[in-house]
């Protein structure tokens, strides 16, 4: 998780090793492959390359669309390499109880980027996420993918710094 | 060497519990590294092993080593089990966690560990079912179901092939009992998972964990690795969401794991009929299966003695959000609202009064602490016009505006819908917008083609705030009967529960409701 979008490059459609994947999945789990095989790609390229859409249909024989319409429904799976540094930051209730908005103000403020969205240089993506479980101990985020509690607006200035490092 | 015992679950770590461990370790401690005990205020929480028993200290830093080894730290709490936190819990499910090394099969064995298994093993299936029937255990993912039936209609379907699949998709705001309980004792969950397995007949599990909850995932995996011989011949796997809520709901989990989209199903068939791959299917929440060890080990009746009218048992609450003593209280079904946060929570964090509570997730209601007397009981909520759901509590201080908090929910619901029905799909939507127009005093007035000529019938004049109000009472009317699952059926609950108890926040006069307490 921590090394989102460390291969984003190599993904300049490495169709060989996507295959690779592909045919792993496929041997070790007969039944519900999808998700895992789409996990599993993301994870190692940092997103889901739209060309093996049709390689994966074809191994699990599904059609085109559906795999399209399982990659589409799930918010955390992705089509296009991730900034090179993923804030998600939780947006609900127990940490908008604790400042949650105000936190997210200064943070898309700092980053300058709005949340939802990658800033243009590829620096740094701000993503809402829905809940950590870490809901006594808010405004919480992942920083690449690493737990962090309590944000106030000290702690926006250093991972607004660090993502920039 | 000195043993120390600190917290690796991610809120601990969240809290800089690994710098602390570092600390320990570098001062030539031996670090043992355990689920969290629950109290997130004395979090960074140290726990050094003496003659006398283990001493804790919380919340500690990395540079109060040299303090907490010489015992004069002015954090000292002394034993852990004596704190007001905890000395009124109950701790049935997690009676290990935060005290051994999760992923310790021996110290889950020395601690009373697969004896509810053993216990199971010793009796037919039927005798299984029938003792989770005699404890009263209802579900305790949201909806209460008894999991006794449920576990009898999977036992009663003949099948070739039948499953068990642990719902840990926890997406509730202000819940991570789950969560806790697979990072700090996995093989609970794994004990609970085989005795359903033994007593339904089914040889494989699933458990679904959402994806943010990475370091749970890997805890899990670990530990039905380390397992599987005692488990064998049940086996198990760990199956990831991918940041979806509705996937939590259990047939749209099902269609998840079978590789689909997470869409919910219609219901009959019951999963517990015609589940994943069409075969019965026992679905559960981490917690049901967890109590299920307990039950087993210590008879029915221990477990049933406990609790409140129908609610039998204990219920790991959750407390969070604007609340000083937030973490995780185990306790038997009864106990009141006011007592949770008021005294066990200790009011706001921010220090200010408390306004509302919201239980049981993004789909639970709204209460004002006029309402505190209710005891935690799912049948006393649901009279009261909320639920108790994942037992979740979020605590809002008074400047929380209630408006937004309604919207909130209704575009909440917009986001996560799976999108098979309309009331919920396009429902949520246009709540959204009606709460802005009520918000912003704008109702909506005559459009172009309204103010046509030809539309003689048309009303031209804009609609009153109160005409507004009740059409959004009229929306969640028709979400609440219209919508296939809980996710467009329940949102109406915070947004009406927000429109009765705070009409001010929505430009209305407050008096009715004031008078009618
Ligand atoms: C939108 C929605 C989300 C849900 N999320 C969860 C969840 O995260 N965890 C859970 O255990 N149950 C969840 N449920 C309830 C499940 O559908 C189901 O009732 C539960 O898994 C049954 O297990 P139990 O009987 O042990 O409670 C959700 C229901 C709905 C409608
Ligand atoms: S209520 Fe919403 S989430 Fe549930 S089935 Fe209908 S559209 Fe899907
Ligand atoms: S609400 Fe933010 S972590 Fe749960």
């Amino acid at each position: 998780m921590p090394q989102r979008g460390r291969k984003e490059k190599s993904a300049m459609t490495d169709i060989a090793a996507i295959q690779t994947l592909i045919d792993g999945a496929v041997h070790r789990d007969a039944r519900g492959a999808l998700l895992p095989l789409l996990h599993e790609l993301q994870e190692e390229f940092g997103y889901i390359d739209p060309a093996a859409v049709p390689l994966i249909a074809s191994a699990l024989n599904l059609s085109r669309a559906e795999v399209h319409g399982v990659i589409s429904f799930y918010p955390e799976l992705r089509t296009e390499a991730p900034a090179r540094h993923v804030i998600k930051l939780c947006r609900a209730e127990s940490c908008q109880a604790r400042g949650g908005a105000a936190i997210e103000a200064a943070m898309a403020q700092h980053l300058g980027v709005a949340m939802g969205h990658a800033r243009k240089d590829g620096q740094v993506a701000l993503e809402p996420v829905y809940c950590l479980g870490l809901c006594a101990i808010g405004p919480n985020a992942l920083v690449d993918g690493r737990p962090v509690a309590r944000i106030d607006g000290e702690a926006v200035t250093r991972i607004s710094a660090e993502v920039e490092a | 060497m000195t043993r120390i015992f600190i917290s690796k679950d991610m809120a601990s770590v969240a809290l800089g519990a690994d710098q602390v461990a570092d600390a320990f370790r570098q001062a030539d401690c031996e670090v043992v590294r355990t689920g969290s005990r629950g109290l997130f205020t004395i979090e960074p929480l140290v726990e050094v092993e003496t003659s006398s028993g283990r001493v804790a200290y919380g919340p500690v830093g990395p540079e109060d080593v040299a303090k907490v080894l010489d015992g004069s730290h002015p954090n000292c709490i002394g034993r852990i089990e004596e704190h007001p936190f905890f000395s009124g819990q109950q701790r049935f499910t997690f009676a290990r966690c935060g005290v051994i090394d999760p992923l310790s099969i021996s110290d889950y064995a020395e601690n009373g560990g697969w004896k509810g298994l053993e216990a199971a093993y010793a009796l037919s299936p039927q005798q299984v079912v029938d003792a989770v029937k005699a404890s009263g255990l209802r579900g305790r993912g949201g909806a209460g179901f008894p999991t006794g039936i449920k576990w009898q209609t999977v036992l009663d379907t003949e099948a070739d092939e039948k499953f068990i699949v642990c719902n840990a998709d926890e997406g509730d705001s202000g819940t991570f009992a789950d969560r806790m309980l697979m990072e700090g004792d996995p093989f609970h969950l794994i004990e609970g998972m085989a005795i359903a397995g033994h007593a339904v007949g089914a040889r494989h599990g699933y458990i679904y964990i959402r994806s943010e909850y990475t370091f749970a995932v890997k805890t899990m995996r670990e530990a039905i690795a380390r397992s599987a011989g005692k488990i064998a011949p049940f086996t198990l796997e760990v199956r990831v969401g991918a940041g979806s809520y509705v996937c939590g709901e259990e047939t749209s989990l099902l269609e998840s794991i079978e590789g689909k989209r997470g869409e919910v199903r219609a219901k009959p068939p019951l999963p517990a009929i015609e589940g994943l791959w069409g075969q019965p299917t026992v679905i559960n929440n981490v917690l049901s299966l967890s109590a299920v060890p307990f039950i087993l080990s210590e008879g029915p009746q221990a477990y049933a003695d406990v609790g409140f009218g129908r609610s039998r048992g204990t219920m790991p609450i959750q407390i969070a959000g604007n609340v000083k003593n937030g973490g995780l209280y185990e306790i038997g079904f009864g106990v009141t609202l006011g007592e949770l946060v008021s005294q066990i929570g200790g009011g706001t964090a921010s220090g200010r009064p408390v306004r509302a509570v919201q239980v049981g997730g993004p789909l639970g209601a709204y209460f004002p602490p006029s309402m505190f007397h209710l005891p935690f009981d799912y049948e006393a909520f649901a009279e009261a016009g909320g639920l108790i759901g994942h037992a979740g509590i979020t605590v809002f201080d008074d400047t929380v505006d209630m408006a937004k908090m309604a919207r909130f929910a209704m575009e909440f619901c917009a986001a996560e819908s799976c999108g098979k029905c309309t009331p919920c799909r396009i429902g949520s939507t246009r709540g959204t917008e009606l709460i802005d127009r009520i918000v912003a005093k704008a109702p909506r007035t005559a459009d172009m083609l309204e103010t046509l000529p030809q539309m003689r019938n048309a009303r031209t004049i804009a609609r009153t705030h109160d005409e507004e109000i009740e059409l959004l009472r009229d929306l969640c009317d028709t979400m609440k009967h219209g919508s296939l699952c809980a996710l467009g059926g329940f949102t109406p609950y915070p947004v009406l529960s927000a429109l009765d108890h705070f009409p001010e926040d929505f430009g209305s006069t407050p008096a009715l409701t004031e008078a009618a307490e």
